[in-house]
């Protein structure tokens, strides 16, 4: 029988109520008195100097309080990169200064060049048109392997070169690998694209920035996954301003994928603004900016190469990457295409010897950071596709040569520096095999070609890395932050209990399945106990949500608090029935004495802590309330195995996924309605990835793909209903709960099914098409097919 | 300015507005009304979806003059008279129909139309419907599956809880 | 958006007095126009609405049998009401935008603007509609200027589209993924006195009508008449969705269902 609360239970979701009845509270419907509204100009054009920039005629518009440009900002820092990474020569990454808005050069088509604070939107937007630029153009740097050519034009003139960083991984492993792949039997090739995104969540970000005079406090109300990070990032490097004088707040956020954990320009000025103009101001993203100033994601340009022996063992692996930085260093860019990508590459498969090459460019392109999944959807797909190249050149089932090279024994250290602790690929192949009925698909093809329709099938095996993430080890990578989490439990007099997390729930149902975990704990239901979280000044602290961390890094944390709030409350209850601590028990909300009949309520227990007319004053201290801070000793190593079946119109080239299957292990699985919740929702961005979005830039640097006109978001009649299971479970070994992270396993695990999907399906028609790049469009589709 | 007046989820409401304020701005900005969102500039995304006299609109692609004299209905006036969840809104909730919430008020006010015009729609049908409403968060599956079920149709065959 | 007052006139007379004002300009269902006034790529003094006039609204059937469409008559009203006259009419408003979008949106409004992908230019060039404004009437193949350009004169308007019904017909429409306009829209409609066949979404040039198919499909209206057939791919619109090629291509992949779907 399934449960009906806590750990395993599909609790609804309690949030629900108020997203349901218009009563979410998002920051853009945060109105503050005396409030002002920033209308940023942002540039039109990719690359160019700023001669001279006159605000004069906007600063006299009506209705306009102030008008600022990148001089204003001069004395305060740039936006920080969190993460330093060494190339291979054991150099650092060449890291330019982000300005908040752009001073003397413009780099990219969107790039703000100056902010026009006024009393309403519409004045500002007025007066920001009367802004006279005087700009000289410069070439765009927009291809990457060009950008990488001596001779280039440069994005930045105080930099050496386009190339941020130039990073091998292992390098020691370099010689061994080459040598391995010219005494291979079989060496399987690939030249692949991962093509660039726009992570889109649905609300667009929004800036609120506030001052008090009394007591010399900013707040900044923000679309945030992470409001620590941004207050320490923009407090402590770009505005100067201490921890207790900056408290930020996310309230609800409207979907993050990664776009929302960075901090952002927008941020900044509306903190700096509002001292300035001693007002509130307020900025509110439209999609238009959006797509012109969140950070993009993915845009990788790789060459792959299996190696394998006689009987088909991987032997090998080498790649080389070019990875897109856009024009500026955003939060976490630097470590996507490295640490969060080369160490992914081995995937479920014991190959002895890997070398990664990637070399990281500037471009006059808008910067690109972490995109749901973030690096491991880039090693995925390179991995999943040579795979089912090789399958098809060796003449082998893609399922089987799979099979043959996976890793069976853990724990398991890998070529590139992870360590796997449990796994069973296996096992997750064989309920994919199950639950997708590739029994049942050669007669499904057979069905779609009476229709004149080809069909394919496609299967892909994934790992990632979550848990992000054992602060010494990744100190030692680059991080310039700890990646520990932290939680408080607040046991109130009466017994409910507040939960302050540094987890932030933006769509992950943190507030129903934390809770889960407290009510299991403890044993009371779980309407007793709340969740808070999204404001530096009601939590301890804690480094937000990303990289399916909230439940094995947060909910670590949240786990040792409450141990120690019931071992506190184990020896009052002690005290209480006069019997020793060892041998008091807590089920279900009631403390016994081992063996006697002698029980108390939790809540006479946490009562007596805020009312200690009769406690062990001598002992312990009243009051209830714990905080613990958790630093992962390991990643976790979420795994599966993903099914794809499309149909193609061979007339116009039009792929439509007919089944989708996904078996995932996540380890133990507190809400599986949640998690199935998750998994549709990276599928669907992954099979949007693969067969419909794309950001496209032209040759002088214009974004192509700038609205919803032109980037093609998947609608509800673009997909299928899916079939998920994450009944495989091997729990995580180090953490308390054996979690390991669900939020990215869709969006990496689905799109080499799809691609190897519509491979498969061509190749049934007789058409010799061995790769597509993404987006797989029936344009795209129908050249292929032509040019077979 | 111009006066305008209209019925918004039951109540009269009145405001002065400029020509090109859209309904969208006059109910969030004016009435305060938060739970019709804007979540593109293009009229594609559907987070703004109210009914105007009956009829799914995007109240970010119409002025609040043109619904002078209008019966609005936002998704603050969906739930029963006695603040319980609708029939719709219950079976978003039972089947885990929204994840960050922001796109949910414009599936629910369409599912709504949906519903009235359709009220069995097969799976196809309500994929069609939703084509104006985009959700990033939750890959439509448990959407579908709850307008289905809002629907009173059984939907214990589709896959995963 | 600039700043700029709107009139909802209720006659056609005072709608055109309305837009004889400097910088006014008409709104339909405001669709299309909304979002460019957010972008600021239109600053009108005065918009004039024109759904608020009833003798601009609905759909009836004229004494010759064609269907006349009030020209502030809403997608989902000719979906609603064109279906028993005019099934392949009704079936392309049907799908025009999204169900939101049908509610507001207008055929005059449409027509007018002339976007190169959308769908209703498709259905009044593939039917040899008539365009009748407040003071004339326009054959569409006189209509039809290019794309977002037509025969309309400052401040004149769409009062009604009248479609002679032809012996059958069909719309078919392969989706640009992003917008949900027409990569490639073809209208193929038989009427006693030949095939007019009508392409949207493919042309630099906006709507055309694809002659040499209308010829052969005339002589042999069967799909297999297109057999010999190619579109050169001259003058086709290429972008990120598709090559001038591969609509060229696509216009005769669609032709040749709009015909197998009216015999079907």
């Amino acid at each position: 029988m399934p449960k009906d609360s806590g750990i395993g239970a599909s609790s609804k979701r309690r949030e629900d109520l108020r997203f349901l009845t218009g009563a979410g509270k998002y920051t853009d419907d945060i109105n503050i008195h005396g409030q002002t509204y920033v209308h940023f100009l942002r540039a039109d054009v990719a690359h160019a100097t700023i001669n001279s920039i006159d605000t004069t005629a906007a600063a006299a518009m009506p209705g306009v309080v102030q008008v600022f440009t990148g001089a204003d900002f001069e004395a305060v820092g740039g936006i920080p990169c969190g993460w330093q990474v060494t190339d291979r020569f054991g150099e650092p990454m060449q890291e330019p200064r982000h300005p908040v808005i752009a001073h003397g050069t413009i780099r990219h088509v969107g790039e703000i060049v100056a902010a026009v604070v006024g009393e309403t939107l519409a004045q500002a937007r007025d007066a920001a048109e009367a802004i006279v630029l005087d700009l000289t153009e410069k070439p765009a740097v927009v291809d990457m392997k060009a950008a990488a050519t001596e001779g280039s034009t440069k994005v930045h003139d105080d930099l050496a070169s386009n190339i941020c960083y130039d990073w091998g991984f292992v390098e020691e492993n370099r010689d061994a690998v080459d040598q391995a792949i010219k005494d291979a039997a079989h060496v399987t090739t690939l030249e692949l694209v991962n093509n660039r995104l726009v992570a889109n969540p649905m609300e667009p970000r929004v800036a609120v920035g506030e001052y008090s005079r009394s007591d010399d406090m900013h707040t900044l109300h923000t679309t945030s996954q992470n409001p620590h990070v941004i207050r320490l990032l923009m407090g402590a490097f770009v505005l100067g301003i201490p921890e207790h004088k900056l408290r930020v707040v996310a309230p609800d956020v409207g979907g993050g994928f990664g776009t929302k954990i960075f901090h952002y320009a927008e941020e900044a000025f509306c903190t700096f603004a509002a001292k300035a103009v001693n007002r509130p101001v307020k900025w509110t993203s439209t999609r238009s900016e959006a797509f012109m100033s969140d950070a993009h994601g993915r845009d990788h340009v790789t060459k792959i190469e299996l190696a394998m022996d006689a009987d088909n063992n991987f032997t090998a692996i080498r790649t080389e990457t070019y990875a897109n930085m856009g024009a500026y260093l955003s939060t976490f860019a630097s470590s996507v295409p490295t640490w969060l990508h080369g160490t992914l590459m081995a995937g479920n498969y014991k190959t002895p010897l890997i070398y990664v090459n990637v070399k990281a460019m500037f471009t006059n392109t808008v910067p690109v950071d972490a995109y749901r999944g973030a690096g491991r959807p880039e090693a995925t797909f390179q991995l999943e596709r040579v795979i089912d190249k090789a399958a098809r050149e060796r003449g082998v089932d893609p399922i089987a040569l799979r099979r043959q090279n996976f890793v069976t024994e853990f724990p398991y250290a890998t070529p590139v520096a992870v360590e796997y602790d449990t796994g069973d690929y296996e096992a997750t192949m064989a309920k994919l095999e199950e639950i997708a009925d590739i029994d049942g698909f050669a007669a499904r093809r057979a069905e779609s070609e009476a229709k004149g329709k080809l069909r394919g099938l496609g299967v892909n095996c994934y790992i990632e890395a979550c848990g992000i993430a054992p602060s010494n080890l990744v100190g030692q990578l680059g991080a310039r932050a700890g990646l520990y989490d932290a939680a408080t439990v607040r046991v109130n007099a009466t017994g409910s209990i507040s939960v302050m997390v540094g987890a932030h729930s933006h769509g992950q149902g943190h507030e129903t399945s934390f809770p889960q975990v407290i009510s299991e704990m403890i044993g009371i239901p779980e309407d007793q106990i709340d969740i808070v979280h999204g404001d530096t000044s009601k939590i301890p602290f804690g480094m937000g949500t990303y990289g399916s961390r909230s439940l094995a890094v947060c909910g670590s944390a949240m786990v040792r608090a409450a141990e120690k709030v019931i071992n506190k409350a184990k020896k009052i209850a002690a005290h209480l029935l006069e019997a020793s601590d060892a041998d008091i028990e807590l089920k279900d909300g009631q403390f016994s004495v081992a063996g006697t009949d002698k029980s108390v309520a939790w809540g006479d227990v946490t009562l007596a802590a805020y009312v200690p007319h009769n406690y062990p004053l001598e002992d312990i201290e009243p009051g209830l309330e714990e905080t613990a801070f958790y630093d992962p000793a390991n990643f976790t190593y979420p795994a599966g195995a993903y099914a794809c079946e499309v149909e193609v119109d061979p007339d116009t080239g039009k792929v439509t996924i007919e089944r989708f299957s996904a078996a995932d292990d996540f380890g133990n699985v507190i809400n599986p309605m949640i998690v199935s919740g998750q998994v549709h929702g990276g599928i669907a961005q992954g099979i949007g990835q693969a067969l419909l979005e794309n950001c496209a830039y032209d040759e002088d640097g214009q974004l192509i793909s700038a609205s919803y006109m032109d980037y093609a978001m998947p609608r509800a009649d673009d997909l299928p209903f899916y079939t998920v299971d994450h009944s495989c479970q091997t729990p995580c070994t180090h953490n308390p709960l054996g979690v390991k992270g669900c939020g990215e396993a869709g969006a990496i695990g689905s799109p080499p099914s799809v691609v190897n999907a519509v491979i498969d399906a061509l190749q049934s028609g007789g058409k010799n098409v061995t790769h597509i790049d993404m987006p797989v469009t029936p344009a795209r589709v129908w050249e292929a097919m032509n040019n077979a | 300015m111009t006066g305008i007046s209209m019925v918004v989820n039951g109540r009269a409401v009145s405001g002065d507005v400029e020509g090109r304020t859209l309904l969208s701005s006059f109910l969030r900005d004016d009435l305060r009304l938060t739970g019709t969102h804007v979540g593109c500039d293009t009229s594609q995304c559907g987070a703004c979806v109210v009914h105007v006299n009956g009829k799914a609109v995007k109240a970010c692609t119409m002025f609040a003059v043109e619904a002078d004299g209008a019966e609005v209905a936002t998704i603050e006036g969906e739930a029963n008279a006695d603040g319980s969840l609708s029939v719709i809104q219950q079976a978003f909730q039972d089947h885990h129909g929204l994840q960050c919430g922001f796109c949910t008020p414009g599936m629910v006010m369409s599912a709504a139309a949906l519903l009235k015009d359709n009220p069995k729609p097969t799976e196809t049908e309500v994929r069609d419907y939703l084509e104006g409403n985009i959700c990033r968060c939750t890959g439509y599956h448990n959407i579908v599956k709850a307008i289905m079920a809002a629907s009173g149709q059984d939907v214990s065959a589709i896959a995963a809880e | 958006m600039y700043a700029f007052e709107i009139e909802r006139p209720s006659t056609i007379a005072d709608a055109v007095n309305a837009l004889k004002g400097e910088d006014a300009q008409a709104l339909g269902g405001g669709q299309t126009l909304i979002p460019t006034l957010k972008q600021r790529l239109a600053a009108p003094s005065v918009l004039v609405s024109l759904t608020g006039i009833g003798e601009m609204q609905g759909v009836c059937q004229a004494d010759d049998g064609a269907v006349c469409i009030g020209g502030a008559t809403t997608h989902a009203t000719v979906a609603k009401e064109a279906a028993a006259h005019y099934p392949a009419l009704a079936d392309l408003a049907s799908h025009i935008g999204d169900p939101a979008v049908r509610n507001r949106g207008t055929i005059g409004g449409s027509l007018a603007n002339n976007d190169p992908a959308a769908c209703y230019p498709a259905a009044a060039l593939g039917s040899g509609a008539t365009i009748i404004t407040n003071n004339r009437q326009i054959a569409a193949d006189d209509y039809f200027e290019g794309m977002f350009s037509t025969a309309l004169d400052e401040g004149e308007v769409i009062t009604e589209v009248r479609f002679p019904v032809p012996q059958t017909a069909n719309y078919q429409k392969f989706l640009q993924p992003a917008s949900r306009f027409a990569l490639v829209g073809v209208f193929v409609a038989q009427y006693a006195d030949g095939v007019r066949v009508a392409v949207t979404g493919a042309s630099e040039e906006g709507v055309f009508r694809w002659s040499e198919a209308e010829a052969a499909l005339s002589a042999n209206f069967s799909a297999s008449a297109l057999d010999g057939l190619s579109l050169p791919a001259d003058g086709m619109i290429g972008d990120l969705h598709g090559s001038p090629s591969y609509r060229a291509h696509l216009v005769k992949v669609m032709t040749g269902r709009a015909v197998a779907a009216c015999q079907g």
